[in-house]
C-alpha cells in the first residue's frame, strides 16, 4: 500500500473526463419535470383554500356524487381488471405451452403489444362504430332478432366501459403474465407425475403456488392502468363524472365558469395515493416471484 | 467418517427393498419420419445400474423416457418387477427419475422436495418428513435440508434431485445425463457418489449419457446405442477392449483408422500382421481401427523397432499421459503413451512407429489398399 511509490499520473491524458452521474442526468430533469413537479403542485393544490391552506378540498371528497365516481372507478378498474387478468392468464398459457420462437407467439406477442396500447378516441371510435346504437354488429343482430340494447343503450354507462377496457386489458395480462409462465419448466409437470402426482397436484402444489404471486401481481397492474385511464372513458362519455379521471375534467373545466382547481388537485392526490398503494402491492408480489422464478 | 457410513447404511437398508428386472420389448418410437427408436430390447437385472451411451439423437433419452412413461410407445413393450406398464400413465409407473438439471420445485426447500412423492403416496406427515431426513443424509446433505433450490450449488441440487427420485422407494431409477450441467470436477464426483448410493439401496438403474467416460466408470453394463438401436450391451471393459463394431470402435475412445489388408484371418497394415476381435469376412482391403495405447514409439535410430518411420507434429500432455501425434506421411496416427516417454519426442522429432498385436476391429466402409 505505498502510494507514494506509484506516482499517480494522469491515466487519461488528453480525454475529458465527465462524471458518470451526467448522463442520468436528462432523465432526472424528465422525472422532475413530468412526474415531481405535477406531483408537487398536485398535493399543493389538494391543500390549498383560496386564502391560504386549507382542509376544504379534501373534505369536499366525501361529497357523494365523488364518491360515487370512485365506487364507479373502483368497480370499473377491479372488473375489467379481473376479466383481464383471467381472459389474459389463459391466452399467455396458450401461447406458452406453444413453440418458444414459433409464428403464433410472434402474431399474438406483437399483436397485444400493439393492442395494450391501443385507446382514446380510436378504440371508443371502434366500439361506437360496432357496438353503438347504430353500430354494424348492433343492426346486425338487430336483423336476426337479438336487441342487445332492449333495456337501454349500456355502451356509454359503467357495463360499456368495463367492455372497452378489457379491449386493452387483456393485451396487457398477456404480455407481463408471459415471463412468469416462461419461468415454469417442464421438467416441474414431469418431476410431479413421475413423483406420483395428477395434473391437479401439479397445479394445486407447484404451477399454482409459483404463479400466483406473478398473476395477483398482473392484476394489480392492470387495475392501476384501468383506474387512470381517462381518454377512452372521455371520448365515449361526454358528459358528467362518472369515473374520477371524468370528475377531475369536470372540475377543471366546468361549463358554468366555475372551474375548481383545487378540488381537482384533491381528486388527483386521492387517486395518486391509490395507485402508489396498488403499486407497491405489485412492486413487493414481484419480487416475491423473482426469487423463486429465475 | 465411519460412524456416517455406518448411519447412512442403515438409512439405506431402511429404504432399500426388493430389486426388480426391467426389461424393453422391441420399443418402437417415431417423431414424423424419424425413428428415435426402432425396436430397442433391454433388459436390465434387478438391482444393476445399465448406462446408455451414444451421440444425441440415437434414442437413448427417448428410451428412458418412455420407461419413465413420459412419453407414449409407438410399440414394444415396458415390463417393470414382471408387470407390463406401457400403457399406464407417468404417476403410477413407480419409476424415479432424476433429471439433466433445474427440476427441484423452486418454492420448496430440499427436505419439502425429497418428501413430495411421499406426500402423493399419502404418507403421514412425521413419517414423510423422518424419511426425507434419512435421504438426504444418504446423499450428505442433510445440514442443507432447509434451502431452497436456489442456494445450493448445481451439484447439490443434483444430490436433491437423487435423494427425491429414491425416497419413493421406486422399482426403478431413471438418470436422464444428470451430470451434463455440472462442472468436471462436481461432475466426476457426483458420478461415484450416484454409483455409491445405488449400490447401497440396490435400485434397478438406467442411466443415460453422451459421455462414455462417464458411463464406462459408473455402470454395470454399457449399451453403446445408434439410430434408435444398440450396437453393443457389455460390460465396460468389453466394450472398451472388444467393440462389436466400427461405430463403438469410434465412439468409445479414440481410434486410428489405419489402413490393410485382410489375409488369412489377420490384418496386415504397413507390413505388420495384426490378429482380429472378430474373424470372418472375405480377404481384401479394409481398415483396421487401432487404439492409440496400441502404438508405441521409439526413437528414429532404434531400427530394431521396424521399418515404420514418421514425424511428430504435436504432443499434447494428459496428465500421467500423453498423446503424440505422429505424421506418416500418408496418414496420421495418434500415440498415447506415459508422460515420462513422451517428453521424448517433441514436435518436429523423428520416430520409429510400432504397432502392438492386440487384436483389432476392421470396418470396410472406405478400404483402400495401401502398400
Amino acid at each position: 500500500m505505498s502510494s507514494a511509490a506509484e506516482p499517480a499520473g494522469p491515466p487519461f491524458r488528453g480525454r475529458l473526463r465527465v462524471p458518470s452521474w451526467v448522463g442520468v442526468v436528462p432523465f432526472f430533469v424528465y422525472v422532475a419535470a413530468f412526474l415531481i413537479l405535477p406531483t408537487a403542485i398536485v398535493v399543493g393544490g389538494a391543500f390549498a383554500g383560496t386564502h391560504g391552506p386549507s382542509l376544504t378540498n379534501i373534505s369536499a371528497l366525501t361529497q357523494p356524487y365523488i364518491l360515487d365516481s370512485f365506487l364507479h372507478s373502483v368497480v370499473l378498474s377491479a372488473s375489467s381488471a379481473v376479466i383481464g387478468a383471467v381472459v389474459g392468464a389463459v391466452l399467455a398459457y396458450a401461447v406458452a405451452s406453444g413453440a418458444p420462437n414459433g409464428v403464433i407467439r410472434r402474431v399474438v406477442t406483437s399483436a397485444c403489444g400493439v393492442l395494450s396500447q391501443f385507446g382514446g378516441v380510436t378504440l371508443a371510435f371502434a366500439f361506437i362504430a360496432t357496438l353503438g346504437g347504430a353500430g354494424f354488429i348492433t343492426l346486425w343482430l338487430q336483423e336476426h332478432g337479438v336487441n342487445i340494447y332492449a333495456n337501454g343503450v349500456w355502451l356509454y354507462q359503467l357495463s360499456g366501459l368495463i367492455l372497452v377496457y378489457t379491449y386493452f386489458q387483456i393485451p396487457l395480462m398477456v404480455i407481463v403474465f408471459l415471463p412468469a409462465l416462461d419461468g415454469i419448466r417442464p421438467q416441474w409437470r414431469e418431476a410431479t407425475s413421475n413423483l406420483g402426482g395428477t395434473s391437479w397436484h401439479y397445479w394445486r402444489h407447484i404451477a399454482g403456488p409459483l404463479l400466483l404471486p406473478a398473476f395477483l401481481g398482473c392484476l394489480l397492474l392492470l387495475f392501476a392502468n384501468s383506474f387512470s385511464a381517462y381518454a377512452t372513458a372521455a371520448a365515449l362519455i361526454n358528459q358528467g363524472g362518472l369515473i374520477v379521471p371524468l370528475q377531475i375534467s369536470n372540475a377543471l373545466s366546468s361549463e358554468v365558469g366555475l372551474a375548481q382547481a383545487n378540488l381537482a388537485s384533491s381528486l388527483a392526490l386521492a387517486m395518486v395515493v391509490i395507485v402508489v398503494v396498488v403499486t407497491a402491492l405489485y412492486s413487493w408480489l414481484q419480487s416475491r416471484t423473482a426469487r423463486w422464478v429465475r | 467418517m465411519t460412524a456416517l457410513v455406518t448411519q447412512t447404511d442403515a438409512a439405506a437398508r431402511s429404504e432399500s427393498r426388493a430389486s426388480v428386472e426391467v426389461r424393453l420389448e422391441d420399443l418402437r418410437r417415431q417423431y414424423g419420419s424419424v425413428h428415435a427408436l426402432d425396436g430397442l430390447n433391454l433388459t436390465i437385472g434387478a438391482g444393476e445400474l445399465v448406462a446408455l451411451l451414444g451421440p444425441s439423437g440415437c434414442g437413448k433419452t427417448t428410451a428412458l423416457r418412455l420407461v419413465a412413461g413420459l412419453e407414449d410407445a409407438d410399440g414394444g413393450r415396458v415390463v417393470i418387477g414382471g408387470r407390463d406398464v406401457t400403457l399406464l400413465p407417468a404417476n403410477r409407473r413407480d419409476a424415479g427419475m432424476v433429471f439433466q438439471a433445474y427440476s427441484l420445485f423452486p418454492h420448496m426447500t430440499a427436505r419439502q422436495n425429497v418428501a413430495f412423492g411421499l406426500r402423493m403416496r399419502k404418507v403421514a406427515s412425521r413419517e414423510r418428513l423422518r424419511r426425507a431426513g434419512e435421504m438426504l443424509e444418504l446423499v450428505g446433505l442433510a445440514a442443507q435440508s432447509d434451502r431452497y433450490a436456489h442456494q445450493l450449488s448445481g451439484g447439490q441440487q443434483q444430490r436433491v434431485a437423487l435423494a427425491r427420485a429414491l425416497a419413493i422407494r421406486p422399482s426403478v431409477l431413471l438418470l436422464d445425463e444428470p451430470l451434463s450441467a455440472l462442472d468436471a470436477k462436481v461432475r466426476s464426483q457426483l458420478r461415484d457418489e450416484i454409483r455409491r448410493v445405488q449400490l447401497e439401496v440396490g435400485t434397478t438403474t438406467l442411466f443415460v449419457t453422451h459421455d462414455q467416460e462417464e458411463a464406462l466408470a459408473i455402470a454395470d453394463r454399457v449399451g453403446v446405442m445408434r439410430a434408435g438401436r444398440l450396437e453393443q450391451l457389455a460390460p465396460p471393459t468389453t466394450v472398451y477392449t472388444q467393440p462389436a463394431t466400427a461405430f463403438v470402435a469410434e465412439f468409445v475412445g479414440l481410434t486410428n483408422r489405419l489402413s490393410g489388408v485382410v489375409r488369412g484371418g489377420a490384418v496386415e497394415v504397413r507390413g505388420v500382421r495384426i490378429p482380429l476381435i472378430a474373424a470372418g469376412g472375405a480377404d481384401g482391403p479394409a481398415v483396421a481401427l487401432v487404439r492409440p495405447e496400441a502404438v508405441s514409439l521409439s526413437a528414429a535410430t532404434d531400427t530394431a523397432t521396424g521399418p515404420l518411420l514418421g514425424t511428430v507434429i504435436a504432443l499434447a500432455f494428459l496428465g500421467a499421459s500423453s498423446r503424440v501425434t505422429v505424421d506418416l506421411g500418408d496418414a496420421v496416427v495418434l500415440v498415447q503413451i506415459p508422460t515420462a516417454d513422451a517428453v521424448a519426442y517433441p514436435a518436429g522429432t523423428r520416430v520409429r512407429v510400432a504397432l502392438r498385436l492386440d487384436p483389432v476391429l476392421i470396418t470396410r466402409d472406405d478400404a483402400t489398399v495401401t502398400p
